[in-house]
């Protein structure tokens, strides 16, 4: 068996340079969560009352264009996932892909490749909307950014590792934006991203509370800030939230790897 | 199993589902030899090929390359390969050097050492000036020896090549197969190419024709030819399926009808014509005699035209 790493780093520079070559991509996973963020968060600011961030709670006064930063991130995360795995169904047609996997690489390398790659380009975008926190009134320290960072490559690499689960097998792009708004869109609505779980009916509550993802969106809340309470945040403690969604990651890679083993193409 | 093989299949067997789409076929390919599959769509060797590349498994029988198993070893046979598939496998937003650089870490391939391979194999493919192209930007011809500069990246001993010379124009193709050869006589590689172009295959050391999933004659096209004796008459009339049975009628032995004309196989094609004007003067439009081509070979052991069997295979996929 040759090398994980060369192949693997190949396929990811491979896809960052997709992404410099076609910057248009930036409007769509950007543009549009930044659109949804300025527009929804100006729109419910008046509105928005969450219960367990009445007074008295430190969170108390934040605008919703605040709250609804950190959803917007991992809208973004989500976007940036679908865009790059959805090339996987492109090469497979195209017939880029077939040539790698008459390459004497292993499968784990060709899945590890394509998920670094949307991960790093994810980041990438990431970081980019993360330093227009303070436009919404998000108070960054060197530490929350960078703890927050962690975060945002840990969820990348998750939701990366989701798309490329889903693109895998699917022959049209088609199927994949079915699957985008039947079950991925609601995965980030139901994460926390737009209204917190204390508001939330029961059978919503529980919903969230199973929803990986949720684990993801409370250890970015956390990471931006510090200072508060997990409660006053109304999402779970940032160390199991950590924990679940290095364990969604995990579990969701090595489905990946599995799954490309057992395919058709390949036999090693 | 024969020792030294560059390819040896034996008894292989490919199934779709409960569709049989190849086999049982047993040959050997023996190293620097190149090596034709001829046949129509359809007719096994595009699945042939995917087994031999280890891109599809096959469902019983053997294949190895260099003494690997291709279902078994698929790792030490994908090192022996350099494969060109019939669509194309670069990505066309990338330069030529890009891809290449890309494919050739894939192979194991880096630093300076894989830059100066690259230099070689453009040189070899006559591209040294393109590499900064971005390959959506050229044509047809040249993708298609970037293509080849690709497969050849890692000196594989084999090369496998699908349909080498679809798209190419005829000066294009002729290039393609000067280089080919070229190639086989500088380095040894070994080079396995499926085609239904009679003109590609006749330029081969050997042709295996595949027809249905079966291999149906296996042999240099020299050979393939003179197995057909004498030569091959070809009379066209306005009626030709009861002129084809008048013709038997009056002379015995066989005929096909074939693209509106008849087709008979006879040692003395001249002196049989002679006669034929005698006995059939008015229904006789045109006749012609000719040597027989890979196309009557084929006609001969399939009793069905290449093209007839392409467009039948084709009604059959689309319906």
């Amino acid at each position: 068996m040759s090398g994980v790493w060369l192949p693997a780093w190949t396929l990811l520079v491979r896809e960052l340079t997709h992404f410099v070559r076609q910057r248009h991509r930036i409007l769509g996973t950007i543009g549009t969560p930044l659109v949804f963020w300025v527009l929804i968060g100006s729109g419910l600011s008046g509105s928005f009352k969450p219960a367990s961030m009445g007074p008295g709670s430190a969170s108390h006064g934040m605008s919703y264009l605040e709250y609804f930063f950190p959803g917007t991130l991992v809208l973004i995360l989500l976007f940036t996932a679908v865009f790059s795995t959805i090339s996987i169904i492109e090469d497979r047609r195209a017939g880029f892909l077939q040539a790698v996997l008459v390459a004497p690489v292993p499968r784990s390398a060709v899945v590890l490749g394509k998920v670094l790659g949307g991960t790093a380009v994810a980041v990438l975008q990431g970081i980019m909307v993360l330093g227009l926190g303070p436009l919404g009134g998000i108070h960054l320290t060197i530490g929350s950014a960078l703890l927050a960072l962690v975060v945002v490559m840990i969820t990348a690499f998750q939701l990366t590792s989701l798309g490329f689960l889903i693109a895998w097998r699917m022959e049209t792009t088609t199927g994949f934006h079915a699957i985008m708004n039947l079950f991925l869109i609601p995965l980030w609505l139901l994460s926390g991203a737009l209204f917190p779980a204390s508001g939330a009916s029961p059978w919503l509550k529980t919903v969230m509370m199973v929803n990986p993802l949720s684990y993801a969106m409370g250890a970015l809340r956390a990471a931006l800030y510090p200072a508060q309470s997990v409660a006053d945040l109304c999402v779970p403690p940032f160390g199991l939230s950590m924990a679940v969604t290095v364990a969604a990651t995990a579990a969701l890679f090595g489905a990946g790897v599995v799954m490309a083993r057992r395919t058709s193409w390949a036999h090693s | 199993m024969s020792e030294g093989s560059a390819i040896s299949i034996q008894e292989l067997v490919v199934d779709y589902g409960t569709r049989r789409a190849l086999g049982p076929v047993s040959f050997d390919v023996a190293p620097r030899e190149v090596f034709a599959l001829l046949g129509p769509n359809g007719g096994g060797k595009t699945t042939l090929f995917r087994v031999l590349t280890t891109a599809f498994p096959a469902t019983g029988g053997r294949a190895e390359i260099r003494g690997h198993d291709v279902m078994r070893a698929p790792d030490a046979v994908r090192r022996e390969l350099g494969v060109v598939f019939q669509s194309p496998s670069l990505d066309a937003k990338l330069s030529v050097r890009e891809n290449l650089w890309h494919a050739g870490h894939l192979y194991g391939l880096s630093g300076r050492a894989l830059a100066t391979r690259i230099d070689e194999v453009l040189a070899l493919v006559t591209l040294s000036d393109r590499g900064a192209d971005t390959v959506e930007h050229l044509s047809g011809g040249q993708r298609r020896r970037v293509e080849l500069a690709k497969g050849l990246l890692h000196r594989p001993a084999l090369l496998l090549l699908d349909e080498p010379s679809t798209g190419l124009d005829p000066g294009a193709r002729r290039d393609l197969w000067r280089q080919l050869l070229e190639l086989r006589d500088q380095t040894g590689v070994t080079i396995l190419l499926t085609t239904h172009i009679l003109d590609e295959a006749e330029r081969c050391d050997r042709v295996g024709i595949l027809d249905r999933g079966r291999l149906v004659a296996l042999d240099s096209p020299a050979a393939l030819k003179r197995s057909i004796r004498g030569e091959v008459v070809t009379v066209e009339g306005d009626e030709p399926v009861t002129l084809r049975e008048r013709i038997l009628a009056r002379f015995g032995g066989e005929a096909t009808v074939l693209h509106n004309s008849i087709r008979i196989e006879r040692p003395d094609g001249a002196a049989f014509v002679a006669e034929l004007m005698r006995a059939f003067p008015d229904d006789i439009r045109a006749v012609t005699v000719g040597q027989p081509t890979l196309e009557d070979v084929f006609i001969h052991v399939t009793g069905r035209g290449l093209w007839e069997t392409e467009q039948a295979a084709a009604q059959e996929g689309s319906a």
